[in-house]
């Protein structure tokens, strides 16, 4: 919030350069001076350069790089760049890429968090490198970032997906309804909603399903992500087609494969409760059974 | 940028990709609940056995005499009873089942090759079904008289008549 509050300050003593940023920020505690000292970046590219601008620090990028034309194996390559507080493993893959290599390739579209293009495997954990800052990491080891597991690497950090989106077209992610079309919407009280509103959140990034130990095996296995876009059809009050996706889901590499050992859960870049969602679905398949 | 790229990689192409994968293609579909009752099994046979894998313990271990009574005898006298037959042999069966399918899940989760998983749920099968087998035969064929030697009450009064 206060954050937020500070580049309009900044703007009226904008002039002022580094000194005017200096005295707005150091009156209250040194916790706050960082958090000023953060909303004045775009500043700095105005000449104030990064005179009392925000903390920065070297860090090492270690990368796991692969050129398909080039490499027989995938290799490790480290990265020194000088990055700033306020940055996250986007920006520092961005940097190298704009001012080291440019040959460095990684998938991105929106770099906020909602599009699902960026889930690599940072420092071990699956995450969407546009949400992880590198303040929150351990940068006085080398902060190591690889293609997500489990699908095959086309280049560097990208992966080929469609395995991934394969699995997800075939439990039928859309509204399944018999009958005339309606002459007026299609009524859903708000319990009904809130029933599978958590599995409304999916951005489809495959973070959880490249982190199942299951899929790393067998790709055949539909995944957690999957399973939570069907999850999302299956409790919703509006679709007829929860027969279909079930008896899909019930087959040999369905839920039952689940292993319950919640990495999808950990791995989720939107908190959705994903091992949850796959046990209501046994639950469902069972109370349909008996 | 193409056209370098393009003679550069004809020569040092390498198609190979790490966890190579071949083309995304979905077994047909059995549209059986077996794998739904291989779970409900598991669940279900894992709590009936705590109970009688404890309740076995308890019998044989700590009540009575506690763990010195465990001979020859004492398993004799205990499968002359209905009640104990019926009750080892459930036991028997429920842990080999549940251990066969725990075993299997393991394969299917490791086993990478179609040969190698094959085989070794044959192997799997085979010894479960020599122990049950077995198992169940001796329930029901023991002979607490087996050993001429013998000094049990049953077998005494079975020469002395």
């Amino acid at each position: 919030m206060a954050g937020e509050k500070e580049p309009g300050t900044r703007s009226a003593t904008g002039e002022e350069g580094g000194e005017g940023i200096a005295t707005s920020g150091a009156a209250p505690s040194s916790d706050y001076d960082h958090a000023g000292k953060g909303g004045a970046s775009p500043r700095q590219e105005k000449g104030t350069d990064g005179a009392g601008g925000i903390p920065s620090f070297d860090v090492t990028m270690r990368l796991r790089r692969y050129n398909p034309e080039l490499d027989t194996e995938p290799h490790w390559e480290n990265y020194t760049v000088t990055m700033y507080g306020t940055d996250r493993v986007l920006d520092a893959l961005s940097k190298i890429k704009a001012e080291i290599d440019g040959t460095l390739t990684f998938r991105r579209s929106c770099a906020h968090g909602i599009c699902g293009s960026d889930a690599m495997r940072v420092n071990g954990r699956n995450r969407l490198a546009c949400k992880t800052l590198l303040k929150d990491l351990d940068i006085s080891k080398p902060v190591v970032v690889e293609p997500i597991k489990g699908l095959p690497v086309e280049k560097d950090l990208v992966v080929d997906m469609e395995p991934f989106f394969a699995a997800y077209r075939e439990v039928m992610p859309f509204l399944i309804t018999r009958g005339a079309e309606p002459t007026r919407e299609r009524v859903q009280s708000q319990p009904d909603r809130e029933r599978f509103d958590d599995t409304t959140k999916c951005i489809l990034c495959a973070a959880c399903t490249s982190s199942c130990p299951v899929f790393w095996t067998d790709g055949q296995y539909f995944g957690p992500a999957a399973i939570v876009n069907a999850h999302r059809f299956i409790f919703d009050s509006r679709d007829q087609g929860s027969d279909l996706r079930l008896e899909i889901l019930n087959d040999r590499e369905g839920v039952w494969r689940c292993r319950t050992i919640f990495n999808c859960s950990e791995a989720c870049p939107r908190g959705i409760q994903i091992t949850k969602a796959i046990a209501e679905v046994k639950q469902a398949l069972i109370a349909r059974k008996l | 940028m193409s056209s370098s790229t393009d003679t550069q990689g004809t020569g040092a192409y390498a198609p190979a990709l790490e966890s190579p994968r071949s083309p995304y293609r979905r077994g047909k579909p059995t549209r059986s609940n077996w794998e739904l009752h291989g779970w409900l099994f598991m669940r279900m046979s894992g709590v009936l056995l705590l109970v009688m894998v404890f309740g076995h313990l308890w019998v044989n271990m700590v009540a009575g005499e506690g763990i010195n009574q465990v001979d020859w005898s004492f398993v004799a006298g205990k499968w002359s009873s209905p009640f104990w037959q019926t009750w080892d042999l459930i036991m028997l069966w429920l842990a080999q089942l549940h251990g066969t399918n725990g075993v299997r899940t393991i394969i299917n989760d490791y086993a990478e090759r179609d040969a190698t998983r094959f085989w070794l749920k044959m192997a799997l099968y085979t010894a479960t079904l020599v122990v049950l087998v077995l198992g169940t035969l001796v329930i029901f064929t023991f002979d607490p008289c087996m050993d001429p030697a013998s000094t049990l009450e049953v077998c005494r009064t079975g020469s002395a008549g």
